[in-house]
């Protein structure tokens, strides 16, 4: 159990001195979401509307914050089928290394990774106008519940990653993208026609975005469905629902890689 | 290290079917055959790998299906790629892997100095092993095996895509720690690998051991020593097939003439100075042993494929 949490540290370890040594990565991954909420904030927030009124700022940054969140998934499943792909998975199978520590130091490294987008993305967007206003408390509450999402996230991406050739994890961006935008991320789902808008709504993303929209008190709270009334329930139910299909998937499918 | 039966089936098809394998401890086997002889197969099944479908096996004196933590606590695997970070310094290479061994962190640290300086990396032990050579890379990935110094080493085609001079370094490495007492299991699809390394050679064709023996055992199987003679012109052939005897081989295309011999050094001055009776001056007179090319083409009745792959 010990080792379990020093291996866990010693893997996670790995990845970040990859970004400290290749700072590149880490631009990249920072730049992205930094120009889109310059993008839509600056330039297409004036011709956006916010349905039940509100700046468009203050209703982008949380969709943001969930968008930066769905593509980490991205990102781990790149990682995991690497080193699935270059043998460093069977050294760790074959090593007496506490098997937990591989995936776990997994998450620990993405969750670090994650919370330094969350921080840059929440800076930018106070430099634009975007803020807080039901105090510190419920903001990092907000925060947190990104970070819950991206843990449940984590699994999902360690599963696909097991599954998945490199080649085709570089392509889950196209399926990705289009996820994080039929939600209510950039526009609000009333303004989508009748069955995107179910979509929209019943997006898990959603569901944390609307959740921390509500706790950092920026507008384009709320809605008719269930969904949107609902949305701090589902934002903690969603995340546990993923842990509990992809955690012993992917702990299914590593045991299984001696099929 | 032992093999009995096995046997593993991907989809339909039975990768190994009914492999046996035996090593002495402190040897070298070598496990040679074309792609898709189900070599790695075996080897990531005696690594813990890889689930067996039937028969058992034992490494270092641990059953692989019941005991695989015990195994793996003496195993270490070099796969076909390599699993060096990038990234991370040799040295840190090596200190992660001490520790993911187990190992305190001073413990790490002091065993990664020592095999840096054992695998002649000490100078290159801060920089990064992006900037490493083919060579240098497989050498750090061999070190990182030996942080426990395993009791069995498995090497999956260590030499895979490097050149002749990397090939070197790392045969000197594998012969280093097997002069130290480690057992290796080797699979290779180079001949001249196995050749060099091998105390025991296991040629596996379609999931099943074809043949066994000594590099020379196997390659005396197919009548022992040859002798030679490559000639300018092929109006000579004729001469030269007379002067080597009934059972000698003409091949019109190379110039050259072979035929089986007993004794060597005997058999080369009496056709040299034969030959020089005849006035037939030739262009090249060779003795030579079967190569494990030859052995392979006969006992699997078809070419080592895999060297043209490469």
């Amino acid at each position: 159990m010990r080792y379990a949490v020093v291996d866990s540290w010693i893997v996670a370890k790995r990845d970040l001195i990859h970004w400290v040594r290749e700072p590149v990565r880490v631009f990249a991954n920072l730049a992205y979401p930094v120009i889109s909420v310059l993008i839509f904030g600056l330039v297409f927030g004036s011709a956006m509307n916010v349905f039940g009124g509100g700046d468009y700022i203050e209703f982008l940054l949380p969709g943001m914050f969930g968008q930066t969140i769905a593509f980490g998934v991205g990102s781990t499943l790149m990682m995991v089928s690497m080193d699935a792909d270059r043998g460093v998975t069977d050294r760790f199978r074959a090593s007496p290394m506490s098997q937990t520590g591989v995936v776990a130091g997994r998450s620990i490294a993405d969750l670090v990774n994650s919370s330094l987008e969350l921080l840059v993305l929440a800076l930018c967007g106070l430099a634009i106008g975007w803020s807080f206003h039901d105090g510190p408390l419920n903001a990092l509450l907000a925060f947190a519940l990104f970070l819950w999402l991206r843990f449940a996230l984590v699994w999902v991406g360690i599963y696909i990653g097991l599954l998945v050739k490199p080649e085709a994890a570089q392509a889950s961006w196209m399926f990705l993208f289009p996820l994080t935008m039929f939600a209510n991320t950039f526009v609000s789902p009333e303004l989508m026609p009748g069955w995107l808008r179910v979509v929209a709504e019943w997006n898990p993303l959603s569901s944390t975005v609307a959740a921390a929209r509500e706790l950092f008190g920026n507008p384009g709270v709320g809605g008719d469905s269930w969904a949107a009334q609902n949305s701090l329930l589902l934002a903690v139910l969603w995340p546990a629902v993923f842990v509990a299909i992809f955690w012993p998937l992917s702990v299914l499918k590593y045991r299984n890689l001696s099929r | 290290m032992l093999a009995e039966g096995l046997r593993k089936r991907f989809d339909r098809n039975w990768a190994l079917d009914g492999f046996d394998l035996a090593v002495p401890t402190g040897t070298v086997c070598g496990l040679l055959g074309p792609n898709g002889a189900g070599k790695t197969t075996a080897v990531r099944i005696l690594a813990t790998l890889l689930r067996l479908d039937g028969g058992r096996a034992e490494v270092a004196g641990h059953d692989v299906v019941r005991e695989a933590p015990a195994v793996r606590r003496q195993v270490a695997l070099n796969g076909q790629q390599s699993t060096v970070d990038d990234v991370l310094t040799g040295k840190e290479n090596l200190v992660m892997w001490g520790r993911l061994y187990h190992l305190s962190k001073r413990r790490a640290e002091v065993r990664a100095d020592e095999l840096l300086e054992q695998f002649g990396l000490t100078d290159a032990a801060d920089k990064r092993a992006k900037q490493y050579s083919g060579g240098m890379r497989r050498r750090l990935d061999l070190a990182s095996s030996f942080v426990m110094r395993p009791s069995v080493l498995f090497l999956d085609e260590p030499t895979t895509g490097l050149d002749p001079r990397n090939r070197g370094e790392v045969w000197r490495e594998v012969k280093r720690v097997v002069g130290e007492g480690t057992t290796v299991l080797l699979t290779t699809q180079y001949l001249d690998e196995a050749d060099q390394l091998a105390d025991q050679i296991v040629v596996m064709d379609t999931g099943r051991v074809a043949a066994q023996g000594t590099p020379d055992q196997l390659k005396s199987k197919l009548g022992g020593d040859r002798i030679e003679v490559v000639v300018r012109n092929a109006d000579e052939l004729p001469l030269v097939a007379d002067v080597l005897g009934p059972d000698a081989e003409v091949d019109p295309d190379t110039f050259r003439v072979s035929a089986a011999v007993a004794d060597r050094v005997a058999a080369l001055t009496r056709v040299t100075s034969a030959l020089a009776a005849r006035g037939v001056e030739a262009e090249d007179i060779a003795l030579r042993r079967p190569t494990l090319d030859d052995v392979f083409l006969a006992i699997t009745g078809h070419k080592a494929v895999s060297e043209v792959q490469a």
